[in-house]
């Protein structure tokens, strides 16, 4: 089918927060259906926006291919929490779950929960003990822990848990905090959920490289992004998946993109006005540098439309777009082998 | 005035409370399934919908129970984030209610409002929650804030928190907006937020509580829609309904304003030797040899594993002076020697083995109904006539199936009898449960 051999074949995810809540379950679909591998959910302070976990966790029963992603903070939110809902995520979604990982920088997410505000490097000091915090208690349950053995009358092999016995590191900007553990729910499907988090968030002195499996990397123009995503790699090492960023606004239902512009609201991505057949050129040679791209529609059903009939077909009929695999985690997805568990004693990658 | 005499609405329902710990959940039967696949959860819930229950239940783990200082490895453990799997229930079900168990001491009141509040759009006005508090340093380890709270404060703490939780429900004015500022400076915690989501179908999430001591009760009778009550009895829970009716109408709200489910079990089956069969072969699962040792080493504190299972209770002494909190919540403060003493006594006076005693002390005895479809039919439609109960809130023995027999032969025997509904009344919790529409605090009016 390939019309070129030699094309690197990528991944597309697509941004739901514009579809809501209320026909969730269609906008999931369709996207699945358009054969985006992955869909996420934008979380954060926006009046009307529901929980993007719950969203996510929506999606998750309904579809059988598409990757469930959705932010989670790691400021005001309790680690231990957001460690099992993540878990459970990947559980209700049959392996397919990630976590976009963000660190809220705002004055109204602190006054709500009664906390100072944080900013600065306290941002990715945050974010980095609440993703050390979640794969702790992730590895918490080895693999076969669950042993149901009747003759000892042991649901459980004590041995296969242990304790997260989480410290906050001693420069620590924020108040300091310890989680003990173990989780209260077994180990993920995938033994560790993919953890993403915006580039500029993972590096020397802010998130490690080491503790993220993928980056989001943003740009001021489309014809920019090539070149950050470049950079990027240049930086953090090649290990790390490369998912670029970027909205989109398409010529639709008669209507040329440029009239329907809509928002001008500052995203910080790059922006792609224009016909489908300008995108998919453009995503063609993106494809080529990143590992996936992210499109964060203008309106949610109109680029889906467009979208579904016109650039993902031709996009798969030039070979740069993989062929969505059913029941397949996100980890695969993303390239990432069996997750090690950091706490296995008899066997190395006891992951799924 | 007719507000403060109790009607009795002379229909029952049921809920069901997959409970995911402890020792009531068979794990060793040949038709055990998974506690954590999704499937497990999808079959219980749809079942519990095909037989028109009013709601499923989850309850809310925040650290793994420990024995003699190492996780409990005998019974079922190990259960999913309470929303976040019913918000993956919400979609593969369309009537039945979801109700997560969150505690009011390890969660902030404006993110716990807020999520509740998406649970409760996203199932087209479904959710509810079963407020719990929790005190214990112990618990608090999994935590950023640790142990803070004292356990004489954790209902005045539960109820702040509610009342300010009911406030950011109440924050939008009209459905597109604009939405109230939000503002509670407390002993604990301080909120100051514009409430980012509008009202659902039902208004906000149903209110359910479950605790039992007098400030529990209170408690309830002012802020709670449902009581997730202790005595399914029926002398008790006739008792237990005056208690609430009083307490309702003295909280000023109306007789019924409260519901009441007790937690409950069902061992059935075509004849009532048949159920009683069944019943020694579920207990005899539920509590083995290893884990009636197990029972009483949590008070002892001490191994005890050479003493005879079927043998008489250990005559040597607990080493603890006073039962520890890591070992569940309803031990605070019993003498473990005192405890001992009288607990020898009672076994060697009704001759029974370490086995049958902690079997008489563990199994739900009066929470467990037990009989023929038929037999336990007429029994529960006696409950329905007196108005002792709202409904049931059934924890199964068996997953995935333990409902599979209650929705298939013992709701079609209520709904012939006409005391369990044939039909859900509505898409919301709230209808399906006959409650009222909250009216609007007034508070929350003043507040800006």
């Amino acid at each position: 089918m390939s019309s070129s051999e030699d094309n690197k074949a990528g991944f597309l995810a697509i941004e739901l927060d514009g579809a809501g809540y209320e026909n969730l379950a269609r906008a999931v679909l369709a996207a699945e259906s358009a054969g985006f591998h992955a869909a996420t959910f934008t979380d954060g302070r926006v009046s009307g926006r529901a929980n993007a976990l719950q969203r996510a966790a929506f999606a998750g029963p309904v579809t059988r291919t598409i990757a469930v992603v959705p932010e989670v903070d790691t400021v005001y939110t309790e680690p231990f929490h957001v460690s099992t809902q993540l878990a459970s995520l990947d559980y209700v979604s049959g392996g397919r779950a990630g976590w976009i990982v963000t660190a809220a920088e705002s004055p109204e997410a602190a006054a709500a929960v009664g906390r100072s505000f944080v900013e600065g490097d306290a941002l990715a000091q945050e974010a980095a003990a609440s993703i050390e915090v979640g794969r702790r208690l992730w590895d918490s349950w080895e693999d076969d822990a669950v042993i149901r053995d009747v003759a000892t009358g042991r649901y459980l092999d004590v041995d296969k848990l242990h304790y997260a016995d989480f410290e906050t590191p001693a420069d620590f900007a924020g108040p300091g905090y310890s989680v003990k553990g173990p989780s209260i729910i077994p180990r993920p499907l995938q033994g560790q959920l993919p953890v993403l988090a915006a580039a500029s968030l993972v590096g020397d002195g802010l998130v490690p490289a080491g503790a993220v499996d993928a980056v989001l990397v943003s740009a001021p123009t489309p014809e920019l992004l090539a070149a950050e995503i470049r950079d990027v790699r240049a930086r953090l090492g090649s290990s790390l998946a490369i998912v670029a960023e970027l909205d989109v606004v398409l010529d639709s239902r008669g209507e040329a993109a440029a009239s329907r512009s809509l928002s001008d609201t500052e995203t910080g991505r790059a922006r792609f006005v224009g016909s489908a057949a300008g995108l998919i050129d453009l995503l063609d040679a993106l494809l080529q540098e990143a590992d996936g791209v992210r499109l964060h529609p203008a309106v949610f059903d109109a680029e889906l439309d467009e979208l579904s009939r016109l650039v993902l077909p031709e996009l798969r009929r030039r070979g740069s777009l993989r062929a969505p695999v059913q029941d397949g985690t996100f980890r695969e997805l993303l390239g990432l082998g069996p997750a090690e568990n950091r706490y296995a004693t008899t066997a190395s990658g006891a992951g799924k | 005035m007719t507000r403060d005499i109790f009607q009795p609405s002379g229909q029952i329902q049921f809920g069901i409370f997959f409970q995911g710990v402890n020792s009531g959940t068979i794990w060793k039967a040949e038709q055990s399934g998974s506690q954590t696949d999704f499937e497990s959860f999808r079959h219980i819930a749809q079942t519990a919908e095909r037989g028109k229950f009013a709601a499923f239940f989850l309850g809310e783990g925040l650290r793994l129970r420990e024995h003699l200082g190492r996780p409990h490895a005998l019974d079922v453990v190990g259960r999913p984030d309470a929303q976040t799997m019913l918000a993956a229930l919400a979609a593969v079900t369309s009537n039945i209610g979801l109700v997560a168990t969150q505690n009011t001491t390890y969660n902030d009141p404006a993110d716990l409002a807020h999520r509740l509040a998406s649970l409760d759009l996203i199932s087209g006005g479904r959710a509810a929650w079963n407020i719990v508090t929790t005190d214990n340093a112990w618990t608090g380890a999994n935590f950023r804030r640790g142990g803070y709270l004292d356990h004489a404060d954790r209902y005045k703490h539960a109820e702040a928190f509610v009342e300010t939780a009911k406030r950011i429900w109440d924050s939008w004015e009209t459905p597109s907006g604009p939405a109230r500022r939000v503002r509670h400076e407390g002993q604990h915690y301080a909120v100051d937020v514009t409430p980012l989501l509008p009202r659902s179908a039902q208004y906000r999430p149903v209110l359910f509580q479950a605790g039992d001591s007098p400030d529990g009760r209170d408690f309830a009778a002012r802020q709670a829609d449902v009581i997730f009550s202790a005595h399914p009895k029926f002398d008790n829970a006739v008792e237990f309904r005056r208690d609430i009716v009083a307490r309702s109408i003295a909280a000023g709200r109306g007789a019924n304003a409260v519901q009441i489910m007790p937690a409950s079990e069902f061992i059935l089956a075509a004849t009532d030797q048949e159920a009683q069969d069944k019943k020694a072969w579920v207990r005899s699962l539920q509590i083995g040899p290893q884990q009636a040792i197990a029972y009483l080493e949590q008070f002892w504190g001490r191994e005890l594993s050479s003493y005879d299972p079927d043998g008489p209770l250990p005559e040597i002494d607990p080493v603890v002076e006073e039962t520890s909190e890591t070992r569940g919540s309803g031990f605070h403060g019993a003498k473990a020697r005192q405890l001992a003493d009288q607990w020898r006594a009672e076994a060697k006076d009704k001759g029974l083995s370490i086995r049958q005693f902690v079997t008489s002390k563990t199994a739900r005895v009066d929470a467990t109904f037990t009989g023929s479809y038929t037999a336990v039919a007429d029994h529960l439609a006696e409950y329905a006539r007196v108005g002792a109960v709202d409904g049931f809130n059934i924890s199964p023995w068996l997953i995935p199936t333990g409902l599979d027999d209650i929705v298939n032969h013992l709701v079609p025997e209520l709904q012939e009898r006409g005391v369990y509904p044939t039909e859900y009344r509505g898409t919301t919790l709230r209808e399906n449960l006959g409650l009222e529409t909250p009216v609007r605090s007034e508070e929350s009016v003043q507040v800006r």
